[in-house]
């Protein structure tokens, strides 16, 4: 399997990957990307974290696309290889927050819709590195 | 209460927003001779000059304050300078109203110039995951993208319509026509929207703002002073917030990629917040209101500061927009300097800029633009790491 973008944010379970954050053992919050430092909950001071994998699965809050090739440190193509992707915000319930991210190959923002069911998958960006992504979830 | 607080606007003065490709001094020196020669005001009775960062421009732009009031030629005076992102100069103007509040200084000179480089905003090179605004980069995400999630949130909630979107800029583009401080004039309809290319969907080229070169400054003073020079009815500033937002964010914003989980705490709004807190120090309500000037960083995003300002409940603002009502000549016109739209983003000016408008506005000197009978104006920007300012003037 090829390496991820980022090293630690998100399991390679090629079937059903997790994007890995941390919870305060505190007060519950989560957070992604992962924080191990100080928790932000202004009446929680606790310094204390566990590693947790996020849902995988959400609801679509809104989305996007990127008309244009992204600047560096996207990996770059060649200008006319370039194709457009949509771009989801998917709303975790468990965790209460909302994540970004790209929506897997060939779907494009007409194929979605606020409050789809949307789900975690991983594909390789222009570099071959992993990426996590958002698929919508198709009711069978 | 807020009488005490309230300070004296006794001048204003900007430097026209373009690319003008000269150093952003020019510019401070430019506006703040305006505002001065505006206020009846000598530069050497100035005891205060509350400068506005740019981070853009090196060292002078860093100490913005000192750099212009050198390049006005030392007095003497006292000196400071805030950097804020998109509310910079709404804590320049901050931190005068305190020293002249505290008695420190009775006059004092606000002013923000900004010179703005070529092309795309990039991050900076290099392999770093653990700074927010590279990973989003990494993974595809850019500047627009936040707005357009935003934008495309209201159509599906609310059902805004690409068309509504459109009209924010026709309006705001009309009404920047007459301004002689704008960089944009020039009329647009819903075809040349249209036909603009789409950057992200749903929001095109024509509705996401530029970054240009501009300059702003104001001169402030206790009232006692304005009295004491014949300036006792010059509008005032009746509140400043510059809160920060409150844990858990409910949106997620530039750079992040992801909101605070709001399992501890409720999920909050920061750009309803600002507004909020000016509205309690002002001792006013929304209903009070005659005329706003709004950060518009994308059109869309005029419509939810109309919602955060309280001009209408959630979801009707571009009920608002249809029915002509934040236009001027309507009952709530919104962004008369023609906003974002027509000057482009000079980031430590634009703040400034939104308090000279309204202060055209109080006095009756808008021209072309000028909103019948303004008596209350209220600004609102919000910039990045949780930086933004709500300011609200009396006339």
């Amino acid at each position: 399997m090829n390496a991820p973008v980022l090293e630690g944010w998100f399991t390679l379970d090629a079937d059903k990957p997790h994007l890995l954050g941390t919870r305060c053992t505190a007060c519950g919050t989560y957070y992604f990307p992962k924080l191990k430092t100080f928790c932000r909950n202004p009446d929680c001071a606790s310094e204390t974290f566990e590693d947790v994998p996020l849902s995988r699965s959400g609801k679509l809050w809104s989305f996007t696309n990127a008309a244009y090739q992204p600047p560096e440190p996207y990996a770059q193509v060649d200008k006319d290889a370039f194709q457009p992707f949509a771009i989801a915000a998917v709303e975790l319930e468990k965790e209460k927050m909302i994540v970004l991210g790209q929506v897997v190959a060939g779907i494009g923002v007409e194929s979605l819709k606020a409050g789809m069911a949307m789900e975690l998958k991983l594909e390789p960006l222009a570099d071959g590195k992993l990426t996590w992504k958002w698929k919508p979830v198709v009711s069978r | 209460m807020s009488t005490n607080k309230d300070i004296a606007i006794l001048g204003v003065g900007m430097h026209p927003w373009g690319k003008w490709g000269k150093n952003f001094v020019e510019y401070g020196v430019v506006a703040a001779r305006a505002a001065l020669k505006d206020a009846g005001v000598n530069w050497r009775d100035i005891q205060f000059v509350s400068g506005a960062a740019t981070i853009r421009n090196g060292y002078p732009g860093q100490v913005a304050g000192a750099t212009f009031a050198q390049a006005l030629g030392w007095q003497g005076a006292q000196v400071n300078t805030s950097y804020a992102a998109c509310a910079s100069g709404s804590q320049a103007l901050a931190a005068a109203r305190s020293k002249i509040l505290s008695g420190e200084c009775e006059v004092a000179l606000v002013i923000g110039a900004d010179t703005t480089p070529k092309g795309f905003l990039k991050p900076q090179p290099g392999d770093r995951p653990d700074d927010p605004d590279w990973v989003r980069f990494r993974i595809g995400i850019t500047n627009p993208t936040y707005f357009a999630l935003y934008a495309r949130r209201r159509i599906e909630l609310y059902g805004d319509t690409l068309g509504d979107f459109a009209a924010v800029k026709i309006k705001n583009a009309k009404h920047g026509l007459s301004n002689v401080n704008a960089r944009y004039r020039k009329a647009f309809t819903a075809a040349e929207v249209a036909a603009s290319p789409m950057v992200a969907d749903p929001l095109r080229l024509m509705d996401i703002c530029a970054t240009s070169d501009g300059a702003a400054a104001i001169i402030v003073s206790s009232r006692e002073y304005a009295k004491r020079i014949g300036r006792a009815k010059a509008p005032r500033i009746a509140a400043i917030s510059t809160v920060t937002p409150t844990f858990a964010s409910a949106l997620v914003e530039m750079p992040d990629i992801a909101t605070d989980s709001a399992v501890a705490a409720p999920a909050q709004s920061f750009r309803a917040a600002l507004p909020k807190k000016a509205y309690e120090e002002a001792g006013i309500g929304p209903k009070d209101v005659s005329v706003a000037e709004v950060y518009d960083l994308s059109t869309a995003l005029e419509l939810d500061w109309i919602e955060d300002l309280q001009l209408c409940a959630r979801g009707e603002a571009a009920g608002l927009l249809r029915e002509g009502a934040t236009a001027v000549g309507g009952r709530i016109p919104v962004n008369p300097s023609g906003g974002l739209a027509c000057f482009g983003e000079a980031v430590p000016a634009q703040a400034l800029a939104q308090v000279c408008e309204l202060t055209w506005q109080l006095r009756g000197e808008a021209g072309e633009r000028q909103v019948a009978n303004a008596k209350v104006g209220i600004t609102a920007n919000q910039g990045l790491f949780g930086h933004g300012s709500s300011v609200i003037l009396k006339a």
